[in-house]
């Protein structure tokens, strides 16, 4: 019997596995498998995954840079080492509540976050894709931005180059306001302090370069209903709801020694 | 030198409607070229761009923001965006980004190119 198969040329095979490996499997809506002591699951399970297209606000994208030399760490050790310590690289204040398997494609992270006026965020993201120099996450409805953030490392002469590169729209009319308010500011912060830290874990003092570009001036008023699923309203109605719980677990508590 | 890793041949169908034609992958490396296509489809008139994925090797996530910035400047312009030959693989891709909310995603040249007509 004659094998009639077409050999696949070695270049296919390798974009073959990489596709197979890199992308996260398609989900319709995101299913949080475990929830961290710590970490609040109010605002991700269930929820659609949201790209820029389905946001309300302006659309930026806003990219990161550090130079470390590539002697000090080549760019797929610099990406093994984000992936491994991804949450100790957060600035203070803000947690990044990562699956046990780490930042692998299709796992769901908890986030809780700090924004201005110290209003405390419940919120997550999903790996959408990770290979051995780049991983991606993309956040579900009612995260403040709806689009991704790409990590990645090239070598570029003798230095490697990391770079955090966001693609967004905020998601609703409340964290437009915000991010025009100094969250676009904090944003920066967050993500200039995150790479510094990643610098310092290589024992590296670094400049950060910083790149906003405004990719569509155009706010997507059909997308206003967005709000429905905010997470900053919904983590503070639960924020606000905290004494209530705590009633009734007390009075549970009660109920079960009786 | 490595060889350019992809190409995109512009082709006018019609006067409302250009194909751009992707061979190898795509990348966040791919930009300039990408745009470059897209710059020179994109004459006063065209109404629809139909990308042509038959040939695609390999996209990642870099790819796919790059598809998301080409989207925004053709509505920019007023123009729809529509595309075929997708792999199974990059039609969940396109879901999972949903990102075929807003790209019209058809079987063949054929399907694409008649839908682009009616834009």
């Amino acid at each position: 019997m004659s094998d009639e198969r077409t050999e696949m040329p070695a270049s296919e095979e390798q974009a073959a596995a990489r596709d197979a490996t890199g992308w996260a499997k398609s989900v319709s809506r995101l299913n949080v498998s475990e929830v961290p002591e710590g970490a609040v699951n109010i605002n991700v399970q269930g929820r659609r995954l949201t790209s820029p297209i389905q946001g309300f606000g302006k659309m930026w994208q806003k990219t990161y840079q550090m130079r470390i030399p590539a002697e000090r760490v080549s760019n797929t050790d610099l990406i093994a080492t984000w992936k491994q310590h991804f949450p100790d690289f957060w600035p203070e204040g803000n947690r990044f509540y990562g699956p046990l398997t780490g930042i692998e494609p299709g796992e769901v992270a908890l986030l809780n976050m700090t924004l201005p006026g110290k209003m405390k965020l419940s919120t997550g993201v999903m790996v959408l894709y990770a290979d051995e120099e780049s991983f991606t996450l993309m956040t579900p409805q009612g995260h403040m931005f709806a689009g991704w953030i790409t990590f990645s490392a090239t070598a570029v002469d003798d230095h490697t180059v990391a770079q955090a590169q966001v693609l967004m729209r905020a998601s609703d009319p409340i964290f437009e306001l915000g991010l025009t308010l100094g969250g676009h500011k904090q944003e920066d912060r967050f993500w200039q302090d995150t790479l510094t830290r990643l610098a310092a874990h290589f024992e590296e003092e670094v400049d950060i370069d910083t790149q906003v570009v405004c990719v569509d001036k155009k706010r997507q008023w059909s997308r206003w209903s967005n709000v429905w699923h905010s997470s900053a309203v919904r983590s503070t109605l639960y924020t606000l709801g905290a004494p209530g719980r705590a009633v009734r677990r007390l009075f549970k508590r009660d109920r079960a020694v009786a | 030198m490595p060889e350019a890793a992809t190409t995109f041949d512009v082709r006018e169908v019609t006067e409302q409607t250009r194909l751009i034609d992707i061979k190898g992958d795509i990348t966040a490396q791919s930009e300039d070229v990408l745009m470059d296509a897209y710059g020179r489809s994109s004459g006063e008139g065209v109404k629809a761009i139909v990308l042509n994925f038959t040939r695609l090797d390999y996209m990642n996530s870099g790819g796919i923001g790059l598809l998301v910035t080409l989207l925004v400047r053709a509505q920019r312009q007023r123009q729809r965006m529509l595309a075929y030959g997708l792999s199974d693989h990059y039609r969940q891709i396109f879901e999972l980004t949903r990102l075929d909310e807003a790209i019209g995603i058809h079987d063949s040249e054929d399907d694409a190119l008649a839908a682009a007509g009616g834009s």
